[in-house]
């Protein structure tokens, strides 16, 4: 039973196709990678997968449930946590309140008019917080100011607030883009680590050695549609992949 | 038919002081990224230019009263007309046209300090910060403009040759029944020639080009090496001119008074806002459209059948845009369509 | 670390709720402890509470608040005038009204977010305005301002045989009057609660969602939050902060004008709000405080009394001075408002509760993890 069923997907901007019959299924808790050269078409399956997009043709399914044309809000709380590509935190509160607001989210719901009870005292959550804090290593600094981090620790942060929520579909757009050798490396740690097997990952990704030490599967888009998909080693000798990447020198 | 016609007229003048003064929003929020809460303020601080200059070709001296001989009867009389007789009261008649020279560099050395001083601080905060800070600068100008001038509104004649009303209904074939004040025609064509002037000026030189290209994209323009901050003075300035001549040369048609420039602000917000926010035909286009509208809306007949409409019309239209069509009449697809 | 939170704000509340109940000792030698000027500072300080938990909070600009305000004052003159001259039904009646217009408009201006909204609450502001002066003149009797008559009905007093005195009654809560100390009393009380209620709200999962639609909102949304719902509900309520604000204006003084609407006057709450300190508990109080006290000082100064003050100095000095100083007293004290405004916001956009904190921070140093944020435990 896949989690994730993209079926037929068909979307063009003016005369160019930006998903042209776009099949893919994922398999509940596995590791799933898209890749693909600039203007492939990762960014719009992804916003198909966020809701964002309303296709010319074809249905993105989770869990039994449509994504086309839903909101932001209700994506997430159908399962669908999103990484963004710059870590978006909440930059002006501390590293405890930032984990705070999708534990409460995850217990509360879209809305919850507990504007009389006290968050301190919400022992249950804050214990969800903590926890997740201890997981990516921040606890210590639970009471920095959030826009103080390095990128690393936002990103460390930004994927304990994601797993705060208990997510079912983990979507993770370039997580790696713009770091270090070394933040890369403890991404790719920590992304091992977390939700292992009860969480699906897809990650959306342009530096091969992510791609290679956490995928599953693979699947590799070029114009619009998915040229190859299969386990990772398969994908390193496809010569159709090689020819998509223009020498393909760099897998 | 020719109470519509009338009505259509009617709504020009207004129109056209809207156009203007949405111009230069647009061009500030569009090019320079700020909204500029103070620029119904500097459409009044125009129009008290031209009270300044009007009250100073009027500069009086003491003359002996020629009328009644006999009697020793002093009465004032304008220097200009006692030393150029005809011409200098002919000059004094044209306070307003002449106060548009003065105003023009004045207005351009207050856009330039404004912007120096005050505005490139702001470029990268918040809209809420950029708001509230040129909403501060618009109270301070109010004031000191109401400290100077005092709270009544200061009338100012336009010249004389304009000052009746023209015959318009004669001139189009509909008849002697309508007729248009001179003025308002004036201004109208003037109007249209300052807009016609900032979009040649856009069009046609290469700074223009740059302004323009920056408006549509600011990142690209920045990573081609053209630095855009160097011109958003001259951008500024430019629409301080416009929204400072404009006040000048309406101050025929409504007597400023400090309160005049928050009125305007309000509704070219609302102007902007229908049009399109990054958009300069659009602004143009709504600015005739609303000020028409609001005409309409104060004919008689309709205030009958839905009373107090014209207080609210223009309101109601920028809601429903917003709600209905955010970018705006003539704004570009996808902006704040989220 | 949850406890001593929570003894922190006992604290607090009881510390502000002493000021606030002292305020006619603390403030006699400012000159300022007389019931009219306490009153305003209670109210004022109220409205602004209120303004800060959509403004403060969420990060929402609104330019209708002052809307709201008028639309509190109206319908308590209204009560008085219709039922009785007891404010309780005034005051209910107000919120209530007040709610539900927060409820129209906060559901069509949040619609859009940023400048987007602000202008949607400028427009709808300048039509409250405009119909207040026109069309809806039967209510609000137009310039002239709604006022009390001797004739009026007062339906609610008639049926309790309350006695009818010669001329225009007062207003009373249960016979206490609204004039003088006592009515000071009753806005104090008002304050205090109202200072309570935010403090409640501030320190809530509620209060963090709202805190987070500020630092946030895109994130917010995909963190499965209706981050429209929240805004919607801190816009109502701040709304029935200014309908109870607008309430006591006229259980004070009872009368309602419509200039109190103009867009512009919410230009002041902003003010207040952010010369406090914007988002913080306290802040909105102090900034409502300090308002009223400088527009007192300021307004009651003139020619004569500026010309003693500078007396000092020798002649062809003292008349320039007294001239560029007059521009900002008196009737110039909007003028000085809109200088307060803009070096507020061009300088010290934290206001003064961000220099207190720092002033604080260099006298008694930080522990290692400087928590920088309102969030935690400032007030």
């Amino acid at each position: 039973m896949a989690t994730l069923e993209v079926s037929g997907l068909k979307k063009s901007f003016g005369g160019l196709k930006a998903l042209n019959d776009v099949n893919l299924s994922v398999q509940f808790g596995t590791v799933h990678a898209i890749i693909g050269p600039n203007g492939a078409g990762k960014s719009t399956l992804l916003n198909a997968f966020v809701g964002r997009l309303i296709p010319d043709a074809g249905s993105v399914v989770f869990d039994g449930i449509s994504l086309v044309g839903l909101q932001p809000h209700e994506i997430n709380q159908a399962g669908v946590v999103r990484v963004f590509q710059t870590p978006e935190i909440f930059g002006e509160l501390s590293l405890l309140d930032n984990v705070l607001i999708p534990a409460f989210s995850h217990r509360d719901g879209e809305f919850q008019l507990n504007g009389w009870s006290r968050a301190a005292e919400q022992a249950h959550v804050y214990e969800v917080a903590k926890h997740m804090l201890e997981d990516v290593g921040l606890y210590a600094k639970r009471d920095m100011t959030a826009n103080s981090l390095s990128r690393g620790d936002k990103r460390r942060l930004e994927l304990a607030m994601c797993l705060a929520q208990e997510p079912k579909l983990l979507l993770l757009d370039e997580p790696t883009a713009g770091m270090s050798r070394a933040d890369t490396n403890s991404t790719i740690d920590l992304l091992q680590r977390l939700g292992d097997g009860k969480v699906t990952k897809i990650i959306i990704e342009h530096d091969m050695h992510v791609v290679f030490s956490l995928a599953e599967k693979i699947s590799v888009m070029a114009q619009g549609a998915i040229i190859a998909e299969g386990a990772p080693e398969a994908i390193k000798n496809d010569p159709r992949v090689q020819e998509a990447y223009l020498g393909g020198a760099h897998l | 038919m020719d109470a519509i016609f009338l009505q259509l007229l009617n709504g020009l003048d207004k129109g056209s002081a809207y156009a203007l003064i949405a111009l230069g929003l647009t061009l500030i929020f569009g090019t320079l990224g700020v909204v500029n809460f103070a620029h119904g303020a500097l459409f009044m601080l125009g129009g008290f230019c031209a009270v300044s200059v009007q009250k100073l070709l009027n500069l009086s001296t003491q003359v002996k009263d020629e009328s009644i001989p006999g009697l020793e009867m002093m009465v004032d009389l304008p220097y200009l007309q006692v030393w150029l007789g005809e011409t200098g009261a002919q000059i004094i008649s044209f306070a307003v046209p002449i106060s548009v020279i003065v105003t023009i560099p004045l207005m351009l050395l207050v856009g330039v300090v404004m912007e120096r001083g005050l505005i490139r601080h702001f470029y990268h905060r918040t809209h809420a910060d950029q708001i509230l800070v040129t909403f501060g600068l618009a109270i301070v100008l109010q004031e000191l403009i109401k400290s100077f001038f005092g709270a009544t509104p200061i009338p100012v004649p336009a010249p004389q040759m304009f000052s009746g009303s023209a015959n318009i209904g004669e001139w189009l074939g509909m008849g002697g029944g309508v007729s248009y004040p001179w003025w308002r025609l004036v201004y109208f064509c003037f109007s249209t020639a300052v807009i016609a002037m900032v979009f040649a000026f856009l069009q046609f030189t290469t700074f223009g080009m740059v302004v323009r290209a920056g408006m549509r994209d600011r990142e690209t323009v920045g990573l081609l090496g053209i630095h855009i901050e160097r011109r958003f003075t001259i951008v500024f300035g430019i629409a301080v001119v416009v929204a400072g001549v404009a006040g000048a040369m309406y101050t025929p048609i409504v007597s400023p008074n400090y309160r005049i420039g928050m009125d305007f602000l309000v509704l070219s917000f609302v102007v902007v806002v229908v049009g399109g926010m990054g958009s300069l035909p659009g602004a143009v286009a709504s600015g005739f459209l609303l000020g028409i509208l609001q005409s309409f809306a104060s004919m008689n007949e309709v205030k009958q059948l839905i009373p107090g409409i014209d207080q609210v019309i223009v309101y109601l239209v920028a809601v429903v845009i917003l709600l209905t069509r955010p970018r705006g009449l003539l704004g570009r697809k996808g902006v704040m369509e989220d | 670390m949850m406890n001593t939170l929570e003894k922190q704000d006992r604290w607090l509340l009881f510390g502000f709720a002493l000021v606030v109940l002292a305020g006619p000792l603390l403030l006699k030698p400012f000159g300022a402890g007389y019931p009219d000027l306490l009153q305003k500072f209670c109210i004022f300080g109220i409205f602004a509470i209120g303004y800060n938990i959509l403004f403060g909070l969420t990060g929402y600009l609104s330019f209708g608040h002052a809307a709201f305000l008028g639309i509190g004052s109206y319908t308590a003159v209204w009560s008085f005038k219709l039922l009785t001259m007891n404010v309780l039904p005034a005051i209910v009646l107000s919120v209530i009204l007040t709610a539900v217009f927060a409820l129209l408009i906060g559901y069509i201006c949040l619609r859009r977010s940023g400048i987007y909204f602000s202008i949607l609450t400028l427009a709808f502001a300048q039509m409250a305005y405009n119909l207040a002066y026109s069309v809806l003149t039967p209510i609000t009797n137009g310039e002239t301002g709604l006022q009390l008559a001797r004739d009026d009905l007062r339906s609610v007093d008639r049926l309790f045989g309350v006695a009818i005195q010669d001329g225009i009654p007062s207003t009373n809560f249960f016979g206490l009057s609204m004039v003088g100390y006592s009515g000071f009393y009753f806005c104090a009380v008002l304050l205090i609660l109202s200072f309570y209620i935010s403090m409640r709200i501030t320190r809530s999962p509620f209060g963090l969602m709202l805190k987070a639609v500020k630092s946030n909102q895109n994130r917010l949304k995909y963190t499965g939050i209706n981050t429209r719902s929240y805004a919607l509900t801190a816009f109502v309520i701040s709304g029935c902060f200014a309908g109870l604000a607008g309430a006591m204006l006229a259980v004070t003084d009872p009368l309602a004008g419509a200039d109190r609407m103009h867009w512009s006057a919410s230009g002041e709450v902003v003010l207040m709000t952010i010369l406090g300190g914007v988002g913080t508990l306290l802040g909105p109080v102090i900034g409502a405080g300090v308002i009223k006290y400088l527009e007192n000082i300021f307004s009651s100064f003139n020619e004569q009394i500026l010309n003693s003050v500078f007396d000092f100095l020798p002649d062809a000095i003292q008349h320039p001075v007294v001239t560029f100083v007059g521009l900002f007293v008196g009737e110039g004290w909007e003028l000085t408002l809109g200088v307060l405004f803009l070096v507020l916001i061009i300088f010290v956009p934290g206001g003064l509760m961000q220099g207190l904190q720092s002033l604080q921070r260099r006298i008694f140093p930080a522990r290692p993890t400087p928590a920088a944020d309102a969030a935690r435990g400032a007030h």
